[in-house]
């Protein structure tokens, strides 16, 4: 099983890297425009407006 | 030509060279910053599972769920994009130490060297970015062929338009090539955050199910307005009470 977790594990840093926060938002703002397009409203603003916040509280973070 | 074949030619070009442009605008971006070589290995992949996918599936291509795809690949593209921001700002800013571009350009091309000696070295960013940027738009194309095509029953002049889009682009591709090669790397990649970020928030929007105004063209106002956004944010930061003196900047 070893060979699994290691695969996973790469995985994982490859994509999510050394900010977990960020992908977890981005999930979170792609699953918001989802439910905000699928009840008929415009949602073409949530992503670029997560973008921004996203980048900005990565900064904050990263910048203490 | 008749008028209506002349209208289904021009609107294939314009339709297939936007999705060409971006496509060309992923390769360049990690071809320049990270791998030629891989980058194409990347392309060279992408097309081969697009001419099995359109040789396998042929009319009943739409039935691949292309917004599934664009959600994923605009979720990793804007994951990327924004740990790429990230540090480039911080550069920017002076907390991240600057890299010496001359230095690093020589460590590399020893790297690079030695890799290649060893026959390794394997980018699998570069790959995997130039993959699913180039599959995503190849299977836009595809459907761009297919629905206008068979729209005006003739789907061999929309295949025609859509090959003669892709070589002007792949052309002005190869041109632009060297001048971006001398653009500072740190410069290009902040710019290569900024387009990654833009491309991944359009992507997956669209994939979300969001409709942009203006289609395509949002992307027109996106990349300057992230563009904007990150250098508002190297003035914030460096203007934020207790910045420290700028670090690590080359002679």
């Amino acid at each position: 099983m070893s060979w699994l977790v290691r695969a996973l594990r790469a995985v994982w840093e490859f994509v999510v890297g050394d900010d977990p926060m960020t992908a977890l938002g981005v999930a979170v703002a792609l699953g918001a425009t989802a439910v905000i397009a699928g009840a008929g409203a415009p949602a073409w603003w949530v992503m670029p407006v997560a973008a921004v916040a996203l980048l900005a509280l990565s900064l904050r973070r990263a910048a203490r | 030509m008749s008028g209506p074949q002349l209208g289904l030619a021009v609107s294939v070009f314009l339709a297939c060279a936007v999705e060409a442009v971006e496509a060309l605008t992923i390769v360049l971006a990690v071809g320049v910053t990270r791998s030629w070589r891989w980058a194409l290995a990347g392309v060279a992949a992408a097309t081969a599972a697009l001419a099995v996918i359109v040789a396998a599936l042929g009319p009943a291509l739409d039935a691949i769920p292309i917004d599934a795809l664009r959600v994923i690949v605009g979720a990793l593209l804007l994951v990327f994009g924004l740990q790429w921001l990230r540090k480039a700002v911080l550069r920017a800013a002076g907390l991240k130490a600057q890299r010496d571009e001359t230095a690093q350009f020589a460590a590399e091309t020893d790297s690079a060297r030695a890799a290649a000696a060893a026959g390794t070295g394997f980018d699998g960013y570069a790959f995997t970015i130039a993959f699913k940027g180039v599959l995503l738009e190849g299977l836009e194309v595809a459907f761009i062929v297919l629905t206008f095509g068979s729209s005006q029953h003739d789907i061999g002049l929309a295949a025609v338009a859509a090959g003669v889009a892709i070589a002007a682009v792949i052309t002005a591709g190869v041109a632009v090539r060297a001048p971006l090669a001398r653009v500072p790397e740190n410069n290009m990649k902040f710019a290569v955050g900024v387009m990654l970020t833009s491309f991944g928030v359009f992507w997956g929007a669209e994939g979300a199910g969001a409709s942009w105004p203006g289609g395509d063209a949002a992307l027109l106002v996106l990349v300057p307005g992230v563009l904007l956004v990150s250098l508002g944010l190297v003035q914030w930061l460096r203007r934020a009470p207790g910045h420290p003196a700028p670090v690590g900047r080359p002679a």
